[in-house]
């Protein structure tokens, strides 16, 4: 047994146990989710709450049902935009495209869409470059909250001046109000554009493979989980692609601290867009 | 606890950096976190330009990147910086004092896990980003320099985290890197500067 008084060692001691309860009890686990984010979350929460500790929160936690949902929504972040890192999205319409334009037929999975701008963004480069009857894209999250939400396809109408200059950016040639119809400062997007699209909840942790793609999206998701459950995760997502498939991470993401990076070749350096080139 | 520096920034930053950053020596052995406040498609040119004057390495850091000593590190545009006992994290979660990276995400997580090893920097800029993350890094023991506010360029950061927190020394921008040079060397203040009250 190894013991300690060490206030640090205390303090993710008390985060250990709130997520262990909080993986028994709800069966949400964020175990090994990156502590620091965390920590400022649920530190937010004890503040908001008027709780002083980390435990007399865990308490609370397992018995009351309404503040486990107050919890619970503190604790998953769903921050995302259409064409977030317009470069990326240009050179998927520049690179990626004319190679997956050969293929008869095309699954994309959008993991960890959130509230499904991601999807959509893909979807109206698709539509452009004629090819979104020959794709089967999935939109998952672990959330269903949003997935439900990205399903409807609308958006705040106030968001579409900034999503207009992103798109744009990312190559984009048409009016964009092309793509939605406004009523009540809501932004209706156009229903052919999720048409080839299936929505469900997956949890990345704990759910298997469902079917193999050529192109997976995984953006600022995996950001938020250490690094021994990135790998187990990479291990999922490079167990579901083909070969030559796509694998996109977010800007700041990289392959270079993971076992898997010698399978995977930089098809689009800086944009982190890679390929898998080995089993 | 193993040292690291944090500094933040903000309106004035870049100068205020290529000055600080010009004066470290080659042989500096902590590692240093930066979040200078920066557009969110403002991409390319920090990096080079700190680079450009500066003996140690710096780069942009990339999620889960181990924090090697010697090695400068900023915060990308548009993304968190979060320290952690393994290495860097980042994270999109919401802008903090309308700020993302924000300084206070970046000082509180390094009060966390460095402890008494966290030394805090506050240069130029307006707002109040960092007055929490001074005071976060005061309460776990680490040390904070401020930028002497009468001198930056914008002074209200610098005077905010004066008035949030009990901060060890204000100093001139010039003095800066010589403190923290000789604080990586003698494992404290030097002697000139401990007894130096700083403006009130
Ligand atoms: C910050 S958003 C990123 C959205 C989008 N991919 C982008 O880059 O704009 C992260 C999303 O990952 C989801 N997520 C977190 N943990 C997950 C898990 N274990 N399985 C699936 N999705 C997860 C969250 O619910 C959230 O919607």
């Amino acid at each position: 047994m190894t013991s300690t008084n060490d206030p640090a060692d205390l303090d993710s001691l008390e985060l250990g146990l709130l997520l262990e309860g909080l993986h028994r009890r709800h069966g949400f686990d964020l175990r090994d989710y990156s502590r620091a984010s965390l920590s400022r979350r649920i530190e937010r929460f004890k503040q908001q709450e008027g709780i002083a500790s980390t435990l007399g929160l865990l308490e609370r936690a397992l018995r009351e049902g309404d503040l486990w949902e107050r919890l619970l929504r503190e604790l998953t972040i769903h921050t995302t935009s259409m064409f977030r890192d317009p470069t990326f999205f240009l050179a998927f319409r520049e690179k990626v495209v004319p190679l997956i334009r050969t293929y008869p037929f095309i699954r994309i999975w959008v993991a960890g869409c959130s509230t499904g701008e991601e999807l959509y963004s893909t979807a109206i480069i698709l539509h452009e470059e004629g090819l979104l009857d020959r794709c089967r894209l999935y939109a998952t999250d672990l959330n269903e909250e949003v997935v439900s939400q990205a399903k409807t396809g609308v958006f705040p109408v106030s968001s579409m001046k900034e999503s207009t200059g992103s798109y744009q950016a990312a190559g984009g040639q048409r009016p964009f109000s092309e793509y939605y119809t406004v009523r009540d400062e809501l932004a209706i997007l156009s229903p052919a554009l999720s048409r080839t699209t299936i929505f469900a909840a997956h949890n990345l942790v704990s759910d298997a493979s469902f079917n193999e793609f050529q192109m997976i999206f995984i953006r600022n998701v995996m950001i938020y989980f250490n690094r021994s459950l990135q790998d187990r995760v990479l291990r999922l997502v490079h167990g579901s692609l083909c070969r030559l498939g796509f694998v996109c991470l977010g800007r700041r993401e990289s392959m270079r601290f993971s076992p898997h990076e010698e399978c995977y070749e930089e098809f689009v350096p800086g944009e982190k867009l890679y390929r898998k080139v080995r089993e | 606890m193993a040292s690291l520096v944090v500094i933040g920034c903000s309106l004035g930053g870049l100068d205020a950096l290529r000055v600080l950053l010009a004066a470290m020596p080659a042989e500096f052995p902590w590692p240093i976190a930066i979040v200078q406040h920066r557009g969110k498609n403002d991409d390319r040119l920090l990096v080079p330009l700190l680079q450009e004057v500066c003996a140690l390495p710096v780069g942009e850091v990339e999620d889960k990147q181990p924090i090697a000593l010697g090695h400068i590190f900023v915060a990308p545009a548009d993304y968190h910086l979060l320290v952690e006992p393994a290495g860097f994290a980042l994270s999109i979660d919401p802008p903090v004092s309308y700020s993302r990276p924000s300084i206070d995400v970046l000082f509180e997580s390094a009060a966390a896990s460095r402890r008494t090893g966290a030394v805090g920097v506050i240069l130029t800029g307006t707002g109040e980003d960092g007055a929490a993350g001074a005071a976060a890094i005061k309460r776990r023991g680490g040390l904070v320099l401020v930028q002497d506010p009468s001198t930056a360029t914008a002074g209200a950061m610098p005077g905010a985290a004066i008035a949030a927190a009990p901060v060890d020394r204000v100093l001139q921008l010039e003095a800066i890197a010589p403190a923290l040079a000789e604080l990586a060397r003698e494992g404290r203040l030097p002697e000139a500067l401990r007894d130096d009250p700083g403006p009130k």
